[in-house]
């Protein structure tokens, strides 16, 4: 998946060139972003995490950014010598947990969608 | 801040696909010092929100028109604007899917407009269409048209492209910056006051989206216009199953799978009320849900990863409004009705080709804001 996008345009190459330590740190698993991609990005201006994540899907797989979404803000934080807190943390969108289409349908929670919170969720129970 | 104060020859309104579009071209054609102003990130309004959906299937010859050449545009457009990533054009085409009579009828008409323009539509029956969609669900289908070469593309990585070659040529793209009015002097556009400062300009084109209402009524304009939310879900990613975009104007869906696997899928509700509301509703998933599964069965296996809602920018036509107005150096290109990204590459040719006093490579006359005054309304029969 990493070599079908350019990883890291520029200078550093992308995952097929002299690969350094920070090109095999994967910020965001689900959708294979390195920290050398969002470095790069942060240094070419772009310091919003809605922006990180419009660009190279960071934090738009299955998991919804529970973890990486802590590590885009650290970097940006640093890189900018903001106060961590003082970040923007994007906007978080529903459902809270992954909710079967087909499950939905029935109007009542499958046993994948328990515990789904917020956003009018509890207008079918 | 301190506020600084410019000089520009144009000022681009709204960093979303339209205004992008329409600084390149602008830029490209060396207008002078252009500024494109938008007040959060590049993409953040409608555009970042859409279906990203590109179909030349349409009633209305115009339309039809200006579609066809914006496909032509999007295949040629990684090269053109020199973009580092790719805007990710898939052309798996659109599948459009006919319950009733009164569209299978309109159906029959468009496609015989669409050939005669040269877009490779067809009429197929219900069977050729599972040949294409082996998931779809054809009973109650009356028959459908295809078009191998419509698609979608990805909405951010198309305005970062944009407004990327626009920067190459000399623009200035300003992020963050809001703009707050615009000073007319003797009828003419004389400045722009943004929250960072103001700008001189003789040239302001209102490309803000659902917001264009507001920034007309800053030089006293009024348009017919409104905004209307509508919602959108994607779900996880999955193997490539789904080639064309599916869609249904009775049922008024449309669903598609990215190049990334996931299933994009939107719905419109009839009842909507007009406003800037961008909430997510638990019964839009249940709606969707419910459609869609009546249609592509197995799509109930997915799971839905995320949800939100945009704004279309309606007009009572549902076409945008383009070209001059009656404040002299004020343009529009607003008014998209729920079809502006893929008509954002033409428009901004054209509105270039406007601005600088040049022919139009298609006769836009027809869109300006003049139309309503004049009960001129151009009539579009296949909209969602
Ligand atoms: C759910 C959904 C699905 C859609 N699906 C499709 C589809 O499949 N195909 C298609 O072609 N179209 C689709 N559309 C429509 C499409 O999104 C829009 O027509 C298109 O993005 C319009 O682009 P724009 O640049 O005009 O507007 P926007 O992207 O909204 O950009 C306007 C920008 O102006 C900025 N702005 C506003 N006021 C100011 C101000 N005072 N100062 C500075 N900046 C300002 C805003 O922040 C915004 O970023 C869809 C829309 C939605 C909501």
């Amino acid at each position: 998946m990493a070599c079908a996008k350019p990883a890291s345009e520029g200078a550093r190459g992308g995952c097929e060139g002299e690969a350094g330590a920070r090109d095999l740190v994967v910020i965001c698993r689900c959708e294979d972003v390195t920290l050398d991609e969002i470095r790069d990005l942060i240094a070419r201006g772009y310091t919003t995490v809605e922006e990180i994540k419009r660009i190279t899907r960071c934090g738009m797989g299955p998991c919804q950014g529970r973890t990486c979404r802590q590590l885009v803000l650290a970097e940006i934080a640093r890189a900018t010598g903001k106060d961590i807190a003082s970040v923007a943390p994007g906007r978080f969108r529903p459902p809270t947990k992954p909710v079967r289409l087909g499950g939905a349908v029935a109007g009542a929670p499958d046993s994948d969608n328990e515990g789904i919170e917020g956003d009018g969720g509890e207008q079918v129970r | 801040m301190m506020a600084v104060n410019k000089c520009a020859d144009a000022v681009v309104i709204g960093g979303g696909v339209v205004g992008a579009s329409i600084a390149y071209h602008l830029a490209k054609r060396g207008f002078g010092r252009i500024v494109l102003v938008e007040r959060s990130y590049l993409a953040s309004g409608s555009t970042g929100r859409c279906g990203a959906g590109v179909r030349q299937q349409w009633g209305a010859k115009l339309n039809c028109l200006l579609a066809r050449e914006s496909v032509r545009m999007f295949e040629r457009m990684d090269d053109e604007l020199g973009y580092d990533r790719s805007i990710e054009f898939k052309q798996g085409g659109y599948l459009l899917l006919a319950y009733t009579d009164r569209e299978m009828n309109q159906f029959i008409k468009n496609v015989e407009l669409e050939r005669s323009l040269g877009i490779p539509a067809s009429l197929l029956t219900p069977a050729e269409a599972k040949a294409i969609v082996p998931m779809l669900n054809t009973s109650d289908v009356l028959c459908a048209t295809y078009c191998p070469t419509d698609g979608h593309a990805n909405p951010f990585h198309v305005t970062y492209a944009y407004a990327g070659a626009a920067r190459r040529l000399g623009a200035e793209v300003m992020t963050f910056t809001e703009v707050k009015g615009i000073v007319v002097e003797n009828g003419k556009v004389a400045r722009v006051v943004c929250d960072k400062g103001n700008m001189d300009t003789r040239v302001v084109v209102n490309a803000a989206g659902p917001y264009s209402g507001l920034v007309a009524r800053m030089v006293g304009l009024e348009i017919p216009f409104w905004a209307e939310r509508h919602q959108i879900l994607v779900t996880e990613p999955v193997e490539p199953v789904l080639r064309p975009m599916v869609m249904s104007f009775s049922r008024r869906i449309y669903c598609q799978q990215t190049p990334h696997g996931s299933f994009v899928m939107g719905m419109g509700d009839p009842n909507e009320p007009h406003g800037f509301s961008t909430e997510s509703s638990w019964k839009f998933v249940v709606e969707m849900a419910r459609e869609i599964t009546r249609v592509l069965p197995p799509v109930g296996n997915l799971k839905v990863v995320r949800q939100w809602a945009g704004l279309y920018d309606m007009t009572p036509d549902a076409h945008p409004i383009l070209g001059a107005t009656p404040v002299e150096g004020f343009y529009l290109a607003c008014g998209f009705s729920g079809h502006g990204f893929m008509l954002a590459p033409v428009t901004g040719q054209l509105l270039a080709e406007v601005i600088c006093g040049e022919e139009p490579s298609i006769d836009i006359t027809g869109l300006n804001l003049g139309r309503f005054e004049r009960g001129e309304l151009v009539v579009e029969p296949s909209v969602v």
